[in-house]
């Protein structure tokens, strides 16, 4: 049974790991294609047109890769993890039912009119079309957050023979955690879309496709991402707040503060050791954890230690996960923050625009392309692995939910899922800087899906 | 809330129905698209873009209702849900894998290299199998009682191949409504293949059923039910010789009723669809688990039941304007 634990909760991780890529770019690149289709209308200027041409194809791919593995998602819950939802259907059920029908349908029935309806029905459809487009996946992430976020601070329900049912609906669409959360993972959508269209441009860009479509996507992104990363910021420190209020053991693992006191410091680097219960190697900055955590230099944080029962049971998570995602989403952040910044600046100065950016900033940004997955992906491990050993915080355990099914079955399906995840993800990043480098060279890049123009040999790259 | 009766009886009832109709929807709408593409490899290379702009702007549309019902079935009877997908465990995972690589086939054919179009088509037709194949063995399973014994595997692949060629078959006649000339000529061939092993399939099913529980064959064969049950088998066979009439004579002159071999296949899974409601009612997990023991608490089911009354004509109403929308031949899919 142990053995079936580790590998469907290694199977789950893997599996919302990719998840979570698609609906981080489709969330707020809906809303940046609506914003590219209006100022079309508006100006009537080709470059805008051209921009949203380029990046509904990004949005198609990254679209069709989340609903296929969120529907591998909806399914998980039944095959791997019954127990969720016979103890917590009654909440989780209507919230995950409000999300189909209020949001996947509107996605998928509009999509088609968005991707090929632009001649088949008048402009102002088309643009109303990519409106409900971008509402439904912001819907959807609503729902999910609401979920996510209740199991993290449930409230509004009471137990009855073991089974949750709710007792107040709003109390569990608005529970404490969740405006923080959905604030916190919407920015983060608009920050990696900004990155990989600042990216994607920066390298079309370097190769030569300067078109005036390139000019703007570019502007619009590095500007995009300037603005939000100080909003992100600020929203992340009052999430951090919100989670110390609520979930006090995943703030100790986040910090690696193991005795509760005062005069915290804040640990840049250290190797986290759970057996002996102590940090190696530490390097920290004195008592500016205390500051952050209660704008006090000498206010009293709680440490991990206050979470072993008096057995010697561990309820926190385990703590090396946890502190060190937390690192890397900090880290990749302030990059982004500083770099978007630095390219702002250096088109701002003597009004020079893209031309202003040099080489090395153009690359810093192709390199960067995909650092928002990095930022969320790092920001969901902590979040989520510092839950545990909770999966519906103090409601009930992950070991609780898993299903009897062999160790072995799982196995094969978590490698069957590993290896067509990886194909696709290298086929996924591969095609869309194929599809830049087909457009930099002023080749169609494929406006019709389907039929394909009678034999053209030339169509084919020469690599 | 007591205005209609008992909660706890009503209520299951109409979720039940509620997910039967969303299981209905999805086995015709996907059904179709999924046809297609198993029907990908007898397809020459540009008839292959073709069928694929006949069901380019629907399918993510289509698919969803596989999501409603799975999530019905997980919000209104969750301990049915977690005993029916565990028991599939396998099953589900090839289903699951399959609707992977056939969902991003679509986009990535379109956009990859050239070289790699052929890659992308045999993924599309790989997915599009292993997703009629493994429901198809999971529907067998479902029947035989979701008891893993050699009698039962070997019967649910037997309802594997069958429902692909049933799959293939309302594909086929969907490509005969959207499509002219040599194409469509060849889907004609391809249903009047088909409909043979859809005949086999629905009568194999049939047999099956009654055998298998004693509950379900007092059910068939007790007076007056019987008289009232009827109707199933005579329209059915009634709509098979249509087709078969029809598909001999097709396309007929101006491409009039292209549309008429999709209706009667598609009437022809409501009859099947409705025999299989009327035999399992009222078990969710059969022989073990009714809808009225597996249901949640009245007052979530309530609070989804609101929600559904407004949203469920919104979904139909804005599904048949994308279908109002790409109505008629299918033309080539542009993105602008």
């Amino acid at each position: 049974m142990m053995e079936t634990l580790l590998l469907s909760r290694i199977q789950f991780a893997a599996n919302i790991s990719f998840h979570i890529l698609f609906p981080t770019i489709t969330i707020a690149l809906g809303w940046v294609l609506l914003f590219f289709k209006i100022r079309y209308n508006q100006t009537g200027q080709d470059r805008w047109m051209e921009a949203y041409r380029f990046w509904v194809k990004i949005f198609a791919l990254s679209f069709a890769m989340g609903v296929v593995s969120g529907i591998t998602m909806s399914f998980q819950f039944g095959t791997n993890w019954p127990g969720f939802m016979e103890k917590v259907g009654n909440i989780a059920g209507p919230l995950l039912a409000y999300e189909i029908m209020t949001a996947f349908f509107l996605e998928a029935v509009f999509l088609g009119i968005m991707l090929f309806g632009f001649r088949r029905v008048p402009n102002w459809v088309h643009t109303g079309a990519t409106f409900l487009v971008a509402f439904g996946t912001l819907m959807s992430t609503f729902w999910i957050i609401v979920l996510n976020s209740w199991m993290h601070t449930p409230q509004g329900f009471e137990m009855r023979d073991g089974v949750a049912h709710a007792t107040d609906w709003f109390a569990i669409i608005f529970n404490p955690s969740m405006p923080y959360r959905f604030t916190h993972m919407v920015l983060a959508s608009f920050l990696t879309v900004s990155f990989l269209i600042a990216g994607v441009s920066a390298f079309r860009w370097l190769i030569g496709g300067r078109t005036e479509g390139v000019r703007v996507a570019l502007k619009t992104a590095v500007f995009g991402a300037a603005l939000l990363m100080p909003v992100q910021i600020f929203v992340g420190d009052m999430h951090g707040l919100n989670t110390k209020e609520f979930q006090p053991a995943k703030v100790a693992a986040m910090e690696g503060h193991w005795e509760t006191g005062g005069n915290v410091p804040l640990i840049l680097f250290a190797l986290p050791d759970q057996e002996a219960r102590e940090n190696h190697f530490e390097i920290g900055i004195p008592n500016l954890a205390s500051f952050i955590l209660t704008h006090e230099w000498d206010g009293v944080v709680q440490g991990l230690n206050d979470f072993v029962a008096e057995d010697g049971t561990i309820l926190h998570p385990r703590v090396a996960p946890v502190f060190w995602s937390f690192r890397v989403m900090i880290g990749t952040g302030v990059a982004m923050l500083l770099l978007s910044w630095a390219a702002s600046f250096m088109m701002l100065r003597r009004k020079r625009g893209v031309e202003g950016l040099p080489k090395p900033v153009l690359y810093a940004l192709v390199g960067m392309s995909f650092s928002g997955w990095l930022a969320t992906l790092a920001g969901w491990y902590t979040t989520e692995i510092g839950r545990q050993p909770w999966l519906v915080q103090g409601v009930m355990t992950t070991a609780e939910a898993v299903a009897d099914v062999p160790a072995p079955m799982v196995l094969s399906t978590l490698i069957a899922y590993l290896v067509v995840y990886a194909l696709l993800l290298s086929a996924y990043i591969y095609v869309i800087f194929y599809l830049a480098r087909k457009m930099s060279r002023g080749e169609d890049i494929g406006t019709r899906i389907a039929p394909a123009p009678a034999a053209a040999p030339n169509a084919i790259p020469a690599e | 809330m007591n205005t209609f009766g008992d909660p706890t009886i009503w209520l299951p009832f109409v979720f039940a129905g509620l997910m039967g109709l969303s299981i209905l929807i999805y086995v015709v709408l996907d059904g179709f698209d999924l046809g297609v593409g198993v029907l990908f490899p007898f397809a020459e290379e540009d008839e292959k873009d073709m069928m694929i702009a006949t069901i380019g702007p629907f399918w993510d549309a289509n698919e969803t209702w596989l999501v409603l019902a799975v999530g019905l079935l997980l919000v209104a009877f969750p301990a049915a849900h977690g005993a029916i997908l565990t028991a599939l465990y396998l099953p589900v995972a090839i289903m699951l894998v399959g609707l992977i690589l056939r969902g991003v086939a679509f986009e990535f054919r379109a956009k990859a290299p050239a070289p790699h179009k052929r890659l992308w088509n045999n993924a599309f037709f790989a997915g599009s199998l292993m997703t009629s194949l493994s429901q198809g063995f999971m529907l067998g399973m479902y029947i035989m009682g979701l008891e893993w014994t050699l009698v039962n595997a070997a019967f649910s692949l037997l309802t594997a191949v069958f429902l692909t060629v049933g799959y293939s078959f309302i594909g086929a006649t969907w490509v005969i409504h959207k499509t002219d000339g040599a194409l469509q000529a060849k889907s004609v061939d391809w249903a009047k293949g088909g409909i043979w092993g859809l005949v086999l399939g629905i009568g194999l099913v049939s047999m099956a059923t009654p055998l298998v529980s004693t509950r379900i064959f007092d059910k068939w064969f007790s007076w007056p039910e019987a008289l009232l049950l009827s109707p199933l088998p005579i329209l059915s066979a009634l709509l098979v010789f249509a087709l078969w009439w029809m598909l001999r004579r097709m396309p007929f002159t101006h491409d009039r009723v292209s549309w008429l071999p999709f209706a009667a296949a598609s009437s022809l899974w409501v009859m099947a669809f409705i025999g299989m409601a009327y035999s399992f009612y009222p078990y969710v997990v059969p022989e073990q688990l009714t809808i009225y023991e597996a249901a949640s608490a009245p007052e979530s089911l309530f609070i989804i039941l609101i929600g559904t009354l407004f949203v469920l004509p919104t979904i139909l109403a804005y599904t048949v304007l994308a279908y109002t929308v790409f109505r008629g031949k299918a033309t080539e899919l542009r993105y602008d």
